[in-house]
């Protein structure tokens, strides 16, 4: 029985919370090993610990039975560590190859390098052009490209931080054959992730974090989604109760939205035509990089270049309309990043409400504070932020606060059509569930919504009708009766009935 | 090992003092300038920081010339913190006097006699349109042309001197003046009125503390100024609200080229009395100065206006009694700057001693 | 000597300043730095080369004085950007703003001084060759050097795995760090290097251009020069030609004086900033052209860690 890695009593602590309190875990060689824990139960902090990014406080590592210090990225990567990150490790505007290049340590030559990576990724049945610039690739692709990155160190250890989260369910099907090929070679594979079910299907052995302690060490193909989850969050799945609902009249109509990027690397919308009705929720899939960050803004006003005629909320051209304009006629819009967008870091949450709500603004422009106090006063109580109050700065929040805390302060405004986008992404369990509870309520008191979100089980959750968003382009809607997860994935890689079949297919969706 | 970490929330102990111990570390290296010099360090403290302080004339000299930096810093504080990196109000400023010098002129060589109540506002008015004319080409490219207003704004404090050169070498030159290149003396109907008898203190400096109120409320208490510091703040946020970024770019820029015309006008209007090609004395960036040591803030820039008034009158006695050259007063600025800005790194981070290595269990 | 090569020997001479100013610059920004200081650095090396000069007699060791000196400013100021995060448009204007006075007061005896006379500046058997000679071969070593330097960053940046990565931070500094990178060590050393050849430029003005001292001798170059730098796309090749062109434009101020002709002297002197402001609103106007070349990172701090 030999341990490829052993960790002993890893402690960390950062100026606000203990992320890491006496974790221990063991790997073996050639296993899978899950590490499961919702967002915040330092699953990322152990993890570059185990890289080197990051120095822990307390404990100790061993690599093949003997200790080790990890100073360094470089040094992991020197003892076989590697590492495929779920953002951030790319540069946009370099090839695959330039960047695969810069992320060895040997001295190899460039034509050398894009030799190996064809060789390896060809070995994988992975599908990587080391000419492509990375800008142009879906983020599947880029995933495929961390991986062959990785898989050119030879690693003694692979560690994946949220693999699935930009894939298909059908992309997810054959990273995991990667993924079982590799530890039958002998590789050691540790696998972050919150999803039980992908857990239970791919790995061998799975340690369980919350609050930064560990709850269990257990083999996961002997545990159900039930037990699992109360090992990760204390408590089973909180269940939300979406009854059925006759939709009222239409909301929200978009009908040939045809609007080329700002961005050069940005992604064209095609025609986008979709209904959103009184009453019911509409759900939007689609794997990251498909057009869902120019439809947002299209639809929320921050881009006023969409044709006219092409966006009416109740059957008034808003196409051209400035954000401000729409709110007073009710569209309100949580984005998807809170920090900087969603709210100013540096204000407090009184003065954040004064970016979406005009309570507070009096005669000639003057401030009432006492009404922009009250008003998030209102908020934090309503929806349960945990906050200094309304005068913390917003950025003191966590994640998951201050996402309640936006989302609150967008459902308290009572708006007509809400179109929220990635309501819970990184935030805890318990938020989440509040967030999504909060947004069934608003559904039944009769406010059409429009979420966008890449986890398909929330979108399962609490949808009416669903429609897949692929390449710029949206499919027709489904009732969510007559959707399966394996359909859907299917239409996310932009393969709906009546798509149109010009793209040349060389550039996939996933 | 020494780490940087982020603060939970800024620091107030530091915001407050980290202006106090940048003044502090300046006065330190200023007696080591003084030693390498051969000079006496604590006469020249002396004379730099107490002696422009020592009698009344003294004070009003140096609440005179606090008035256009405060002024002038007023506006570039409502354009910094909208994130519009204007540095040109050396140039509006000088448009300032040239505006304000062209309304004076004209009634003056035209023999019109004005109620001071009347005229005074006038050419002040003169002074604000000539620098909101200047800010207003800055914005005109960054809005059309998205051209840096950094560079845009600087490259037009050169033309600005020109164009002052021009008019005062040529057009303005006055014709009883020698030959001399200034233009006539003011009509008196159309200068400031003075503050205090027996010095050259003129209401300008109650004016300028009026601003700084006006300019705390609309910061601090309007939607117009709340808009402004979102934009600067957070860009994106500012997008999302749907506060019109080229609202705020003018906005700041017309006010700020307002405010450094309006400081311009005060001078002309004030204790100079005429256009002379030496209006350009750097108050412009100083002022960039005196905006930061207030951090951005109207009441702390009062407060750093007559600071750095002191520093550049004591400059001025450090060259007459001890000596000194004159650019001692600029490099102690520059400096004050350098360090406040390495001093105000600790309100929002903080120092910690780390170990470098886990220990073995 | 022949009218056209008498400009392009004088576009060259005045745009060497301008060419290595704006190439330093490029250095920083192309790995994300933005330096507003380059006034001051400019103008600390050029009295710091002016008064070795002065000391020693040997251009040579004021030129490396210079350097030394534009280095050691742009250490300061990468510290504090660096290292501590200051705000880059704050800090390189303070650094701007110190430098005025520091020169200033640093050289305040030298002013009015001169150095040894000049000698012509002419290569062997190559300055007789005609039009060309005059043109391009009679000019002061420095000359030579901007266009080698130009040349050699170029081929670093487009060439070598080094400079692929300093221009992949530039773009984005995450990545790096993630891959294990010294990122900010990195940034320092760009912004060292493009503060020693601002330092260069800062000299050849006080040895060469003029040769003499006075305050604010610089007159601006260090700001037209980070114009440059945007005009130029980022791209070394582009720098030099820019810098040459605006030795142009100082070139028909001295010539249409010389010519006698009716043009206010004001307006003349004007002549380079408006320049300036013209070429900063054509080549910034394609916003979206902008986007495409500019390091994406540029000016926005790096906080490793976060």
């Amino acid at each position: 029985m030999s341990l490829r890695l052993e960790l002993i009593g890893i402690g960390k602590q950062y100026p606000a919370v203990k992320a890491n309190d006496d974790i221990s875990l063991r790997v073996k060689a050639g296993e899978i090993h899950a590490v499961l824990g919702e967002n915040g139960a330092g699953k990322s902090t152990l993890m570059k610990i185990i890289y080197g990014a990051v120095k822990p406080d307390e404990g100790q590592m061993r690599w093949n039975g003997q200790p080790v210090q990890v100073a360094s990225p470089a040094a992991a990567r020197a003892l076989g560590i590697s590492m495929v990150y779920q953002h951030f490790s790319l540069f946009d505007t370099l090839t695959v190859a330039q960047n695969v290049w810069l992320g060895l340590d040997k001295g190899l030559a460039l034509p050398a390098v894009t030799a190996r990576i064809t060789q390896v990724a060809a070995g994988y049945g992975l599908d990587v052009q080391p000419e492509r610039p990375v800008h142009t690739l879906s983020v599947g692709e880029r995933q495929r490209v961390e991986i062959v990155r990785a898989l050119l160190t030879e690693p003694k250890l692979l560690i994946l931080d949220e693999p699935t989260s930009v894939l298909t369910p059908q992309a997810v099907d054959k990273l995991f054959t990667v993924l079982r090929r590799l530890a039958a070679e002998g590789t050691s594979i540790l696998y972050i992730s919150h999803k039980l079910d992908e857990i239970r299907a791919l790995c061998h052995h799975c340690t369980v974090l919350r609050g930064g302690k560990v709850t269990g060490e257990v083999d996961p193909t002997q545990e159900s989604n039930a037990s699992l989850s109360r090992l990760m969050i204390g408590a089973e799945p909180p269940q939300l109760t979406h009854a059925a609902r006759a939709a009222g009249p239409v909301v929200l109509q978009v009908q040939g939205l045809t609007l080329a990027p700002t961005d050069p690397f940005g992604v064209a919308l095609d025609g986008v035509a979709l209904e959103v009705r009184a009453g019911e929720i509409v759900g939007m899939a689609g794997v990251s990089g498909n057009g869902q960050q120019e439809l947002l803004a299209a639809l929320s006003g921050e881009d006023p270049r969409a044709p006219a005629g092409s966006i009416r909320l109740f059957g008034q051209d808003i196409a051209r309309q400035s954000p401000r304009r729409r709110r007073r006629e009710g569209l309100h819009f949580v984005p998807e990043e809170r920090l900087g967008r969603g709210a100013v870091p540096t204000m407090s949450l009184a003065e954040n409400t004064l970016l979406t709500r005009t309570a507070g603004v009096g005669a000639f422009g003057w401030l009432r504070t006492r009404t922009v106090e009250a008003l998030a006063a209102r908020v934090i109580a309503r929806f349960q932020v945990k906050a200094g109050g309304a005068g913390a700065a917003a950025r003191s929040l966590s994640g998951g606060n201050l996402q309640k805390f936006i989302v609150g302060r967008e459902i308290d405004a009572a708006p007509r059509l809400l179109i929220v986008a990635q309501p819970t992404w990184g935030v805890d369990v318990g938020a989440a569930a509040l967030i999504r509870g909060e947004l069934l309520a608003l559904r039944d008191a009769g406010c059409a919504i429009l979420v966008i979100s890449e986890e398909l089980d929330e979108l399962f959750e609490i949808s009416d009708r669903l429609l897949v968003i692929a390449k710029g382009r949206v499919s027709p809607a489904l009732p969510v009766a007559e959707a399966t997860v394996e359909r859907i994935g299917t239409w996310m890689s932009g393969l709906w009935p009546g798509a149109a079949a010009t793209e040349g297919g060389t550039h996939a969706a996933a | 090992m020494l780490r940087l970490e982020p603060r939970a929330a800024p620091s107030q102990a530091m915001t407050v003092a980290s202006p106090l111990i940048a003044l502090a570390l300046t006065a330190l290296v200023a007696v080591v300038i003084f030693a390498g010099l051969g000079t006496d360090p604590l006469a020249g403290l002396q004379v730099i920081f107490i002696e422009p302080l020592s009698t009344r004339r003294q004070i009003s000299e140096v609440l005179l010339k606090a008035t256009p930096l405060i002024v002038i810093a007023l506006g570039l504080a409502v354009c910094y913190r909208a994130n519009v990196w204007n540095i040109g109000a050396e140039g509006q400023f000088l448009l300032g006097c040239l505006g304000g010098g062209a309304v004076a002129l004209w009634l003056t060589t035209q023999g019109i006699v004005l109620p001071k109540a009347v005229g005074v506002p006038l050419v002040l008015l003169g002074g604000m349109l000539g620098g909101m004319l200047w800010a207003a080409l800055v914005a005109l490219l960054r809005d059309r042309f998205n051209a840096n207003e950094i560079l845009v704004s600087l490259m037009l404090v050169y033309v600005a001197q020109q164009v002052a050169n021009a008019l005062v070498f040529g057009p303005w030159k006055d014709p009883q003046g020698f030959n001399m290149p200034q233009s006539a003396l003011f009509h008196s109907s159309l200068l400031l009125p003075p503050l205090l008898e027996r010095t050259r203190l003129h209401v300008g400096f109650l004016l300028a503390l009026v601003l700084a109120v006006v300019a705390t409320l609309f910061l601090f208490r309007s939607f117009r100024g709340f808009q402004l510091q979102v934009g600067g703040l957070a860009p994106a946020a500012a997008r999302y609200a749907g506060f019109s970024a080229r609202a705020s770019l003018w906005t700041a820029l017309l006010v700020s080229g307002g405010l450094a015309g309006l400081a311009g006008a005060m001078e002309v209007a004030g204790p100079i009395r005429q256009v002379t090609p030496y209006l350009s004395t750097g108050l412009g960036f100083t002022a960039i100065i005196v905006c930061f040591v207030g951090r951005l803030h109207p009441l702390g820039i009062v407060g750093a206006g007559v600071l750095l008034s002191l520093m550049l009158i004591g400059g001025e006695l450090a060259q007459s009694r001890l000596g000194l050259p004159n650019a001692m007063a600029s490099v102690l600025q520059g400096l004050l700057l350098l360090i406040l800005l390495a001093c105000d790194t600790f309100i929002h981070q903080r120092l910690r001693l780390t170990r470098s290595r886990a220990r073995p269990a | 000597m022949n009218e056209t090569a008498l400009l392009i020997n004088t576009a060259l001479a005045s745009g060497t300043t301008l060419a290595l100013a704006a190439l330093g610059l490029l250095i920083n920004e192309r790995a994300g730095v933005l330096n507003l200081g380059a006034e001051g650095m400019m103008l600390v090396a050029a009295v710091a080369g002016f008064a070795t000069a002065l000391l020693t007699g040997s251009d040579t060791l004021g030129f490396v004085a210079a350097a030394a000196a534009g280095a050691a400013l742009a250490a300061v100021f990468g510290l504090l950007v660096i290292f501590l995060n200051t705000n880059q448009y704050a800090t390189g204007l303070a650094l701007s703003l110190f430098g005025y006075g520091f020169s200033a007061f640093v050289g305040v005896s030298m002013v009015g001084k001169s150095l040894s006379p000049r000698q012509q500046y002419a290569m062997p058997v190559l300055s007789d060759l005609p039009f060309v000679g005059p043109a391009f071969f009679s000019h002061h070593a420095m000359v030579y050097v901007a266009m080698a330097l130009t040349a050699a960053v170029a081929w670093f940046f487009y060439r070598t795995r080094a400079g692929l990565l300093l221009r992949a931070i530039g773009e984005n500094p995450e990545p790096a760090h993630a891959l294990g990178y010294p990122v900010r060590l990195i940034r320092l050393a760009a912004v060292c290097a493009g503060g020693a050849l601002c330092g260069l430029a800062g000299a050849y003005v006080s040895l060469v251009t003029a040769p003499l001292w006075v305050e604010g001798l610089t007159a601006g170059r260090g700001w037209i020069a980070l114009a440059l730098t945007v005009f130029a796309t980022w791209r070394p090749a582009r720098a030099l030609l820019g810098a040459y062109l605006f030795g142009g434009v100082t070139v028909l101020q001295l010539s249409l004086q010389a010519e006698g002709v009716q043009i206010s002297s004001h307006l003349l002197t004007m002549l380079p900033y408006v320049a300036t402001i013209v070429v900063l609103a054509v080549i910034s106007r394609n916003a979206a052209f902008i986007r495409l070349n500019m390091p994406a990172s540029l000016g926005r701090p790096f906080r490793p860690g976060s």
